[in-house]
């Protein structure tokens, strides 16, 4: 939770309050121009210093900048026996200020997408008026005859109760404490359709900013002012929250490791070069140093992790931390809730099955007319299962229908003419039955055997009885309900394999019907009859074997196994205790994204590895280019390394300078996109990225070079 | 005193304690039970592989000697060494390469003259004279010549010592060595063998031309 | 025909290194996890004061390398000063502050850098007990450090990496000092002597005198190549026919300096539980010698500099008995371990040839590398490659089922910055602060021209690496280039043993994290290829410059 307890830098209160669409999709050329200023504002030495590599850069293009100037009054100036032109030395200036700039503009460009959604986040956070109740009292839970004060929505602090009626704004983050309400979350989901939110259980929490439609609501208010969830979000996607992530950390050593390397062969250049009068002049220094320490990956680095967190923000999905998002990318094993995720949480009809001596048509009869007022997804599906069949029973007779109670555990139909038919669980259905009269044994055993397969196979079996007027009762057969799995999770789940991450499907289920829904989603593991203690303590067990765990969670009795997880993503439907437990907030609620937060988290870090990969072998071609040309002056042998043929001394170290700055421009979109990502194992992942961006890394700059030699050439005095 | 500085000073009393105990056992005893088994075992080689000759020392076959006067002079009636920086020349209590660079003048100097010297004493062509004729080895004691410089001397030697050449050349041949097991190393001739043989064969030329 | 001989002379060495590392590699895994203490070392141990089953932290166990170092230090400082009082010492006196202060650290940091020649310096006793004692312990450190970080790999969730005193003694009774009472009496029966008689004179058949001197040579020649120390006993190191005497001995110097560099990968396998992790590491060790080897002998055959031509062939500085095949083999293996024994004149070796000697020294001299040393420079290049594609394969990288996390990170950065900024910074300090730079360039430069920038240069990577071979010519019994050089020895050797125990602390420390199709393999080609890749680009990168303007500018035209 860095993200919350980071002094909050974002401008307080929205100004235009317009929608803007988030921008999504590719980097245009447009971007790079709005965010000009943007850049310009951190050529701030100031701001840089937290870039050491650009820093230098900036320092070298200053220094030469100076020289450049005081050039004329030096007199003659001869670098490794080659003479250098004042218009030589400010070329070399004005490129090393382009290589900062353009660093600058990356990060301007990355933080400008997350602007516009920031933009519109703000308009929620358009200062309202809350009706505070003074002294809320347990006894008057619905707050009908308590006192209330109107009060600016930002004086509201932690504790404070609220009372939110149809129309209203509501004023901070908080959990319902009584009453019931359709709320429009738009603004922060983007998602136009109204949710239900209810006090009590898992639906309890509205999000400042959004809209009651419909009803009169308490709220018991949970953050702080400033530190509402919106407030969080403005943050993140600005990338004000942004803290560098662990793997950012260790790069940043690397990458400081070889500056401070090439910094020293700067150094020993000047006085061992003297030896040989081979001294080359500060600005040439500069251009070597400038082209060999990583400007590639040192300007595009936090451009990197900004659209990285942008990416999951595309998705609807906000990470509290970055950290967390890089250990999504690690992550071994995930833990997915059976109901939601890996089915579509609701079982569904899927076959009739009657008791011997029963005719199907009696049975699918009698099942499609006692679930005709069943409003539960599974009541509809035997509805739909027997239209398929060619059965559509009317509710034109006269009837009552029975709903399902806790006691009773059935729920059927009393037709008009005496007739009564249930369904239910079959051991309820056997003993509604069994109490009106002796049940065949022939007839039990076979129903239990029924009921036996159908739940080892994961199905749920639902017994279907009718008593005839007359009083006879009879057992019909058995539906078939089933958990139907979602379509494409297999291969989702091999691709995972191959990453080499573990499933584990969560279900309270039974072992047998767990065990029959994995084996069909093609999960590695199971963990049935799981209580929220169980899966605590699942991922504690897997994290002793040193392996990072994701899950998803929604309800408050999640809420310790998502704080224990590495990755725990709360369900924005989820109750406040659960978002705060997790790190990430899937604003879709879609559980299944899990999947896509692995791979951006991994996107992410082979993006990172890729540039700094391409950032170093870049380095070999410029040697080619710019060694010789320092020195040939003197050692006229070394034109032999001049492997490109470069035009002269001149154009060679100018050329190799554009070139390191130009790459960074071109690699923006690389950048912001993120290298491209598909499932696959380490070795394929590793070999691909070399051969592309080391062996490309290597062979790039020699062509990229070459060809703006051949421009420079073309400049006077080249 | 501080724990960490007590832990401090207990692991430099250990390893002043361990120190003695090493120098002991790899510094005295070690060397001095090598030296003994050595002694034993392979005296001669342990020694120094030293040539007797009439009941005098008169060199190790394993150091290469100089055959020159007293001021470098090339004695013709024997085969010559190679080129030594060691001391004055093969001074094998001052093992020692030129150390001269590969562009250096001053050793393209020496080769050069070296060249004209032996093109001189032995009448050789300058294409012909093998690249060790005129270089100093690492150690300069090096006891060996290849068989072509060895070859390349022999009608001067045989000149110097009123032999037949084709004796001399077949003495050469005698004494030339092979690979170490057939591909290690460059085929050798060990020039003090060599001129013991010579010697041998003819004791009367040693001193000079007859 | 020189082909065929290169390719036989390289096949006798693998084949030989490839029958000795299976065994020799599984006695070090067993000598340095064994729980049993052999009956000599209880005693050793109780005349110390060593627990042997008390297992040390990483910053006792640095504690316990530094003071022992240090310890040695003191004492062969002294023994030389003291050297006038010795006996066996040859009427030698005793050896000055400047040159002592040197030597000792040469000695102890395994660099055994010798600004002297031994002939007209140090007598028999400094040899024996100053200098062969250090030839084998200073080994052992190395092999004591390595250890103690493949103890940190393989550990899991432990505050401690062993016992120093323990693996020292182990590594010296155990290993080195067999093996080198094997060997020397192999190399005694090469040729090579072992007596303590003094310098006698001999009368030659030509009617002059020669000095032959005597000496426990063959003793202090198996632990100077078995231990890559490398400090000759004679000032021709192994290019003295006493050290050195035939071609086959040549091998045999060659193989053992190979020897435990190329068994400890097998060790390391074996350590951390996964042999194939070992056969990677010696698979990036043989490719870069293999290579190295060719383009030495490749500049040698092809024979560039004026002066080469001018002979018809690079036998300057060369023995005739070993050739140029037999040279460059044992210049590539002395450079490419910490050794620095020579058997020719590397001063005088081509343009280009010279190079690669210094090259081999500027990769960290990690392929095989000095006794130990090798295996952990080599291990924190893995470390900083593992870093790199680790990042490439979408995870946080991991080696050895380890993290590769921002300590580790650091303490790799910190162990790669450490020597190259040395080496660059001796080099230029050589030439840039003044007075030092007359000094330099009159006195310790020989060579005229750009090789002489490279005898520096050469002098101070060869110091930075702990090598001890040289461009030598050059005169480094000057002040600066003693101190310069002493201290660059010093801080090259223990700034990067304070990196790698503390790295072997952090690693201890941490739990394994599980292997899975996600990680990125570390026993197959490709990682064998990046290994290679990383450790040559991160080389050429940082020394490109000053070899141009060195062997290149000499060598190219």
């Amino acid at each position: 939770m860095t993200a919350a307890s980071s002094p909050a830098t974002a401008s307080k209160g929205g100004k235009t309050p317009k929608r803007g669409g988030a921008p999504k999709g590719a980097f245009n050329a447009r971007q790079l121009w709005t965010s000009l200023p943007d850049a310009l504002r951190k050529l701030s030495p100031r701001v840089l210093w937290h870039n050491p590599v650009m820093f230098i850069v900036e320092v070298g293009a200053a220094l030469t900048t100076v020289l450049a100037i005081a050039q004329p009054f030096l007199g003659h100036q001869v670098s490794g026996g080659t003479s250098t032109s004042v218009a030589f030395t400010w070329w070399i200036a004005i490129w090393l200020w382009f290589t900062v700039l353009f660093a600058t503009l990356a990060e301007a460009v990355a933080e400008g997408r997350g602007k516009a959604q920031a933009a519109s986040l703000r308009t929620t956070r358009t200062t309202t008026s809350a009706d505070r109740v003074v002294d809320y009292a347990d006894d008057d839970p619905g707050a009908l005859h308590a006192a209330t004060t109107r009060i600016a929505s930002a004086d509201l602090t932690l504790g404070d109760v609220v009372v939110i009626t149809a129309g209203d704004l509501i004023p901070g983050d908080g959990d319902i404490i009584w009453g019931v309400a359709s709320v429009d979350e738009s603004a922060i989901t983007g998602e136009s359709a109204p949710v239900v939110r209810e006090s009590g259980g898992d639906r309890s929490a509205v999000t400042g900013g959004t809209r009651v439609l419909s009803d009169r609501i308490v709220v018991r208010i949970t953050s702080k002012p400033g530190e509402t969830f919106v407030d969080r979000m403005i943050r993140l996607v600005e990338g004000a929250a942004r803290q560098k992530t662990p793997n950012e950390i260790a790069l940043n050593i690397l990458l400081a490791g070889l500056t401070i390397i090439f910094v020293v062969v700067i150094l020993a250049l000047g006085p061992v070069a003297g030896y040989a009068d081979a001294a080359p002049t500060v600005p040439v220094l500069v251009a070597l140093l400038v082209c060999l320490i990583p400007t590639t990956i040192g300007a595009l680095l936090s451009a990197i992790g900004i659209a990285g967190m942008d990416r999951l923000v595309q998705r609807n999905v906000l990470a509290m931390s970055g950290r967390a998002v890089e250990a999504a990318g690690d992550v071994n094993t995930l833990l997915l809730d059976k109901t939601g995720t890996i089915t579509y949480g609701n079982r569904q009809a899927s076959e009739f099955l009657p008791l011997p001596g029963v005719g199907d048509d009696a049975l699918v009869n009698a099942a499609a007319l006692a679930s005709l007022s069943d409003p539960t997804p599974e009541g509809s599906s035997v509805v739909a299962l027997a239209k398929t069949l060619g059965h559509s029973p009317s509710s034109s007779v006269a009837s009552e229908s029975v709903p399902f109670t806790a006691q009773t555990r059935m729920s059927g139909i009393d037709l008009s003419d005496g007739t009564q038919i249930r369904k239910g669980a079959a051991s309820a259905v056997s003993a509604w039955a069994g109490s009106e009269g002796a049940i065949d044994s022939a007839v039990a055993s076979e129903l239990d055997r029924i009921v036996q397969r159908i739940s080892q196979s994961g199905g749920t079996p639902l017994a279907v009885a009718t008593r005839e007027p007359n009083g006879g009762a009879r057992i019909l057969g058995v539906i078939h309900l089933k958990d139907v799995v979602k379509t494409g999770l297999a291969e989702r789940f091999a691709d995972l394999r191959r990453m080499g991450i573990r499933t584990v499907m969560v279900t309270g289920d039974n072992p047998l019907t767990a065990k029959a829904i994995a084996d069909e989603a093609g999960v590695d593991d199971v963990l049935a009859e799981a209580t929220p203690e169980d899966k605590l303590a699942l991922i504690r067990r897997e994290q002793e074997g040193g392996k990072l765990v994701a899950m998803t969670g929604d309800g408050t009795n999640d809420a310790p196994a998502l704080a224990q997880a590495d990755v725990g993503v709360a369900m924005n439907t989820g109750t406040s205790a659960a978002k705060e437990a997790g790190n990430m907030v899937d604003l879709d609620s879609d559980p299944t994204k899990l999947i896509d937060i692995v791979a951006i988290g991994k996107q992410l870090l082979i993006t990172r590895g890729a540039l700094t990969t391409f950032s170093i072998a870049n380095d070999v071609a410029k040697y080619f280019a710019i060694i010789p040309a320092m020195f040939v002056g003197v050692f006229p042998g070394l034109q032999a390394l001049n492997i490109m043929q470069l035009h002269s001394p001149s154009s060679a170290i100018l050329s190799a300078v554009i070139f390191n700055a130009i790459i960074i421009v071109i690699l923006i979109p690389l950048a912001l996109r993120g290298v491209r990502y598909r499932p696959s194992s380490a070795s394929q992942l590793l070999g691909r990225n070399l051969l592309l961006y080391g062996l490309g890394g290597i062979i790039a700059p020699f062509i990229g070079i070459k060809l703006i030699d051949l421009l420079v050439a073309l400049i006077p005095g080249f | 005193m501080s724990p960490t500085f007590r832990g401090t000073a207990r692991q430099y009393w250990v390893a002043v304690r361990a120190m003695v105990v090493l120098t002991v056992v790899l510094g005295i005893a070690y060397p001095l039970a090598m030296t003994g088994i050595g002694q034993l075992t392979m005296p001669v080689r342990a020694s120094g592989s030293l040539i007797q000759e009439h009941g005098t020392t008169v060199g190790s076959s394993l150091i290469g000697q100089s055959f020159t006067d007293a001021k470098g002079v090339p004695l013709a009636q024997w085969f010559q060494s190679r080129p030594s920086a060691a001391g004055d020349g093969y001074d094998a209590n001052a093992s020692s390469a030129s150390n001269l660079g590969p562009n250096n003048p001053a050793l393209t100097k020496a080769i050069d003259a070296r060249k004209a010297q032996i093109e001189k004493l032995d009448g050789a062509d300058a294409s012909s004279i093998p690249p060790d004729a005129v270089t100093a080895s690492g150690s300069g004691l090096d006891p060996h010549i290849s068989p072509e410089y060895a070859l390349l001397q022999v009608p001067a030697v045989a000149e110097a010592r009123g032999l037949a050449a084709s004796k001399v050349e077949t003495l050469v041949k005698s004494m030339i060595q092979g690979r170490d097991l057939g591909y290690l190393g460059e085929p050798t001739v060990n020039v003090l063998r060599l001129n013991l043989a010579l010697s041998e064969l003819d004791p009367g030329g040693d001193s000079g031309r007859k | 025909m020189e082909f065929w001989l290169f390719l036989a002379q390289l096949a006798t060495v693998a084949l030989l290194l490839a029958i000795c590392h299976r065994p020799l590699g599984d006695y070090l895994a067993i000598t340095f996890t064994s729980r049993r203490d052999l009956r000599v070392e209880r005693g050793i141990y109780r005349i110390i004061g060593v627990d042997s089953k008390s297992e040390q932290s990483w910053q006792v166990y640095l504690r316990s390398v530094l003071a022992f170092s240090i310890v040695g230090v003191l004492i062969v400082y002294l023994l030389q000063r003291l050297q006038a009082w010795l006996p066996y010492s040859l009427g030698l006196p005793a050896v000055p502050q400047g040159l002592s202060f040197n030597t000792a650290i040469s000695f102890v940091t395994n660099t055994n850098w010798q600004s002297y020649s031994p002939e007209a310096t140090v007598g028999y006793t400094v040899q024996m007990a100053a200098l062969t004692v250090q030839n084998f312990v200073s080994a052992a450190v190395g092999l004591a450090v390595a250890i103690a970080l493949v103890r940190g790999f393989a550990a899991h969730r432990s505050g401690t990496i062993g016992n120093f005193w323990v693996d020292l003694m182990r590594g010296t009774l155990r290993v080195l000092l067999p093996l080198s009472v094997i060997f020397t009496l192999v190399l005694i029966a090469g040729g090579v002597i072992e007596n303590l008689n003094a310098v006698h004179a001999v009368h030659t058949i030509a009617g002059a005198t020669q000095n032959i001197p005597g000496g426990p040579v063959a003793s202090q020649e198996a632990i100077k190549l078995i231990g890559n120390n490398g400090g000759g006993f004679f000032n021709a190191n192994s290019a003295h026919p006493f050290e050195n005497p035939t071609a086959w001995t040549n091998l045999v110097e060659v193989f053992l300096m190979l020897l435990v560099p190329f068994s400890l990968p097998r060790a390391f396998g074996r350590i951390v539980g996964d042999r194939r992790q070992g056969y990677a590491i010696l698979a990036a060790m043989a490719v870069i010698f293999v290579v190295s080897l060719s383009l030495m002998t490749w500049a040698e055959s092809a024979g560039g500099g004026a002066a080469t031509q001018a002979a018809g062939g690079a036998m300057e500085g060369k023995e005739q008995r070993f050739g140029i095949l037999g040279t460059t083999l044992f210049g590539t293996t002395s450079t490419l371990t910490s050794t620095g024994a020579v058997n020719a004149a590397h001063d005088s070796l081509t343009p280009l040839g010279g190079m690669m000697a210094m090259l081999n020294m500027m990769t960290g001299e990690v392929a095989p590398g000095g006794i130990g040393a090798g295996l952990y420079g080599i291990l924190v290049m893995a470390v900083v490659a593992v870093f790199l594609a680790g990042l490439m394969v979408g995870r946080t990288p991991e080696y050895l089922r380890k993290h590769i996390g921002a300590r580790e990170v650091k303490l790799a950065s910190l162990y790669f910055l450490t020597t190259p900024t040395l080496i660059l910074a001796g080099t230029a300090l050589s030439f840039g602060v003044p007075g030092v730079v007359q000094s330099v360039e009159k006195t310790t430069i020989f060579n005229p021209g750009q090789h002489g920038f490279s005898e520096i240069l050469y002098a101070f990577t060869s110091a930075g690496n702990n090598n001890g071979s040289a461009f030598g010519g050059i005169s480094a019994n000057t002040p600066w280039m003693n101190a310069a050089l002493g201290c660059v020895m010093f801080l090259a050797r223990f700034v990067p043993i304070v990196f790698v125990i503390a790295l072997a602390g952090s690693l201890a420390a941490q739990e394994k994290s599980p292997v899975t199709t996600g990680t990125l393999p570390t026993h197959r080609p490709m990682f064998v290829g990046l290994l290679v890749g990383t450790i040559l680009i991160i080389t050429a990168l940082t020394y490109f410059p000053v070899l141009a303007l060195g062997p290149l500018a000499e060598g190219l035209h």
